[in-house]
């Protein structure tokens, strides 16, 4: 059992409060949520909107069909009323005039002009919609309490009341279970991974959508005891985590679009010096500014070979919530461990997808520093790049040994840190930087496969195609149609064991991107030599669904 | 005091000969050995260029990043580990070119850092181009018919930025030069120092003669603490170029305004288990 329910309306119409409220809400009655945003680069005005999905069942992505549609204004209507179900409904305010004999238009204006605030149009519309699914007031008011002031929840309790007399139920739903997961949105979880992992300073520059994972930093860095330092841009972010991490403390900064093309330089610089640094990158659709508040896959190309020069790098993309929170800890670890630089990619999309998962065991999180002691200078001289058959070398902190001295360069450099050119120097700190992506190949995470076990169609997708390829190849199997789907997570340096043990029985391979050029595909070519045969591709800024995956796979393909 | 010697370096020196920088050199290692400065304890940060190989010249901890780039890690270097002594040596065109908007903001953030700029208006290791305090006219490798801009007033920008330190001194003046290195790395916050030094090679206008015959000292009748004085003065060159402590300010430092760094160890010994962000999870159930 699943619903799904699309509040739109324009910027600045506090929509974003109450369908937070309202998620929480349903989650607290036991169900499983999943919530996605679509919203215009703009303070006030335009469209935008909300759909929350929810049912008795693990959801993974979003879903085209609408049971109700909540609409704030006469767009939303126009927009979305083709999406919706023969028995759905849609509640908007009476003055909007709209023949549909699934309207349920109220007074809501007026009532909430009654109640003394126009803010509470959207509780009352609330109240509607737990009406009609045959929801009870259980943990409702506790929710409106740990937001409001109590003057502010007794005015909001009243108005979902005065809603929830207004209709009848209509949709006959299943009871929810126990709650016992949390809802959360991958860029938080990120924040949530990066403040577990014990990241001690984060800098960044403010840019959607990327934004939030700072916002939850900052909020709790005095909890934490951690900084979060909001820079004059985002080659001050990057550089100024680089010379935190080298001064010991462990380091993150993070961007999106074009504030990650400005942190490239940084980006050898971090791998020149050997400095442990994750940098998420929140990607939205280029180039320049594009769409800033929409969402696409397309910064993979550019992040592989991001910087001039060759620096060793690892690549990892977040499919889902559950997967931020582990990446982002085992991304600080890996820097740490290798002394390199850890780029986590998100997108729009999941920054703003909400779901319920189960909450994350924090025993199993653990924090691996890889930092020296005294037994790295046991011959007199601390030497920062000291050759080691691994290319690592002891690493230790300035300031902490009387005596020892730790000298980092961004031009090439000898073992001491000075200045060189010669030759067998380059050579040797080149294999030595570049040689520790043979240990780190080692420990790669394969991509999750679903699917049958021999799949004649072999989907391949990254980060979050993950849940709406999750659900198309259920919609496909449904079908008896022989498929299946690798998701990566880890992408650079490519796991290849379960590509290349299911694309040698599958017929077709399949990419299926949010970006123009297929950039998985070119990777896995670049990297195995195996060619997707066909691609399915998306560019408009807006998430495929696992129906458009679907009926583009019968459609295009088979 | 301790022995200058113990900062001597190995490295072989990349100078010109008869560069200003080879004043500069053993005026901050006088300075350090004066204030009692241990190695371990100095971090000197930089950008690229001639002023910005100090790392390798002087046994401290080094950190020589990008062109344009020293303050923001230099930053981060002391927000790390308030214990350390930091010291950014870079040139006109890093500080003031590539790297105007650190500045800019490094000011406001008021760290604890001292900010040395090798001045010898003219880019040194890219051979003779003009740079942001090139005399507005004046012909170079670059601008055949002079340079087209006007001459950025540094000090006059880190005044009206109220830079909690700003001072002038000349590398043909050891005595100066150390006194006002001990007063910027020991003042609270961020202390920029303008240091004339002449290049021998690209800027045949402002030599050792023209700093010489074109500066003069402030005395004590001056007072640094009276800000529109100050701008004043740092708007002067033509009629003469003030020496000394032009501004100060002592004000809260960015690390005054954080209570845990400023009341806590520094941010490098803090110790974290990462059960302590479980209770962070609550704000999702």
């Amino acid at each position: 059992m699943k619903y799904n329910i699309l509040i739109g309306g324009s910027a600045g119409q506090g929509m974003d409060t109450w369908a937070v409220l309202l998620e929480k809400i349903i989650k607290r009655k036991g169900y499983y949520v999943f919530s996605n945003k679509d919203y215009m680069s703009r303070i006030r005005g335009g469209h935008n909107f909300i759909q929350i999905r929810f049912g008795t069942e693990p959801i993974s992505s979003h879903d085209p069909k609408l049971d109700i549609i909540v609409a704030l204004d006469k767009n939303t209507i126009d927009f979305h009323t083709e999406r919706l179900q023969e028995n759905g409904v849609i509640i908007c305010d009476q003055a909007i005039e709209i023949e549909d004999k699934r309207v349920l238009a109220l007074p809501l204006k007026e009532l909430a002009k009654e109640l003394g605030n126009p803010k509470v149009t959207g509780t009352i519309c609330m109240g509607v919609v737990l009406k009609l699914f045959g929801m009870n007031f259980d943990r409702v008011e506790e929710v409106f309490e740990e937001k409001f002031e109590k003057e502010t929840t007794e005015l909001n309790f009243k108005a979902f009341q005065e809603g929830y007399e207004y209709a009848q139920q209509q949709f006959h739903i299943e009871k929810g279970g126990e709650d016992q997961h949390i809802l959360i949105n991958s860029n938080q979880a990120i924040a949530l991974g990066a403040l577990a992992g014990g990241v001690g300073f984060f800098a960044g520059y403010p840019m959607t959508p990327f934004t939030s994972i700072m916002t939850y930093m900052s909020e709790k860095q005095e909890d934490a005891k951690m900084v979060v330092e909001q820079v004059e841009d985002e080659i001050a972010a990057i550089n100024m985590a680089i010379g935190t991490s080298y001064a010991g403390v462990r380091s993150m900064t993070g961007t999106s679009g074009g504030g990650f093309s400005l942190m490239t330089e940084a980006l050898g610089l971090a791998g020149i010096m050997e400095n442990p640094l994750v940098v998420a990158n929140i990607q939205r659709p280029g180039p320049a500014t594009g769409l800033p508040t929409r969402t696409e896959q397309s910064d993979l190309s550019f992040i592989l070979t991001a910087s001039h020069g060759e620096i060793p790098r690892m690549v990892l993309a977040v499919r889902h919530a559950e997967d931020a929170f582990y990446q982002t800890v085992r991304a600080l670890n890996l820097a740490d461990k290798y002394q390199m630089l850890v780029i986590i990619l998100g997108d729009q999309y999941l920054s703003d997808a909400t779901e319920t998962i189960k909450p994350y065991d924090f025993s199993k999180v653990t924090i691996e520093r890889h930092i020296a002691g005294k037994e790295s200078f046991k011959d007199g001289e601390y030497k920062r790049y000291q050759p080691t058959e691994d290319g690592l070398s002891p690493r230790i902190i300035p300031g902490k040994h009387r005596g020892q001295i730790v000298l980092t360069d961004s031009d090439e450099h000898n073992e001491y840190g000075h200045i060189t050119e010669s030759a067998e120097v380059r050579t040797a700190m080149m294999d030595k930087r570049m040689k520790r992506m043979d240990a780190l190949k080692e420990e790669l995470i394969e991509p999750d496969y679903f699917g049958v076990d021999h799949p004649e169609n072999l989907l391949i997708g990254w980060g979050s195609m993950y849940g709406p390829l999750k659900e198309a190849v259920a919609l496909l199997q449904e079908e008896g149609i022989s498929v299946g789907t690798l998701v990566f997570g880890d992408i650079y340096p490519l796991p290849t064991k379960l590509l290349e043990k299911y694309s040698t029985t599958a017929k077709q391979i399949l990419n299926v991107e949010q970006n123009y050029t297929g950039q998985l595909a070119k990777l896995i070519r670049q990297e195995t030599g195996i060619h997707c045969s066909k691609s399915i591709l998306k560019y408009d800024g807006r998430q495929m669904c696992s129906h458009e995956i679907y009926s583009r796979v019968k459609g295009e393909v088979l | 005091m301790l022995d200058v010697k113990m900062y001597d370096s190995k490295d072989e020196i990349a100078w010109c000969p008869g560069c200003g920088n080879f004043s500069i050199l053993p005026a901050l290692k006088q300075a350090l050995a004066e204030l009692e400065l241990e190695p371990h304890e100095v971090v000197v940060a930089s950008g690229i260029g001639q002023a910005a190989k100090m790392p390798h010249y002087i046994t401290v901890n080094g950190f020589n990043g990008l062109h344009g780039r020293a303050v923001p890690p230099a930053t981060g270097i002391k927000i790390a580990n308030k214990d350390l002594n930091v010291i950014i040596h870079s040139g006109d065109g890093d500080t003031y070119g590539e790297g105007g908007n650190h500045l800019i903001h490094g000011i406001r953030r008021n760290v604890n850092i001292a900010h040395f700029v090798h001045q010898n208006q003219i880019y040194g290791l890219t051979k003779g181009q003009g740079s942001p305090t090139t005399t507005k006219g004046q012909k170079t490798t670059m601008q055949f018919d002079g340079v087209r801009m006007d001459q950025l007033r540094p000090l006059a920008l880190a005044v009206s930025l109220d830079c909690s330190f700003v001072a002038r001194s000349f590398s043909g003046d050891k005595e100066h030069l150390v006194s006002i290195m001990k007063q910027a790395i020991t003042h609270k916050g961020y202390a920029l120092v303008d240091i004339l030094q002449p290049c021998v090679i690209f800027n045949h206008v402002n030599t050792y003669k023209w700093y010489k015959e074109n500066s003069y000292y402030l005395d004590e009748s001056y007072d640094p603490t009276d800000k529109v004085a100050a701008f004043q003065k740092a708007l002067e060159w033509e009629e003469g170029v003030p020496l000394g402590v032009i501004y100060k300010n002592e004000k809260p430092t960015y690390i005054d305004g954080v209570p845990y760094l400023n009341e806590g160890p520094p941010l490098v010994d803090r110790k974290w288990d990462p059960k302590e962000a479980e209770k962070f999870m609550e704000d999702f159930r």
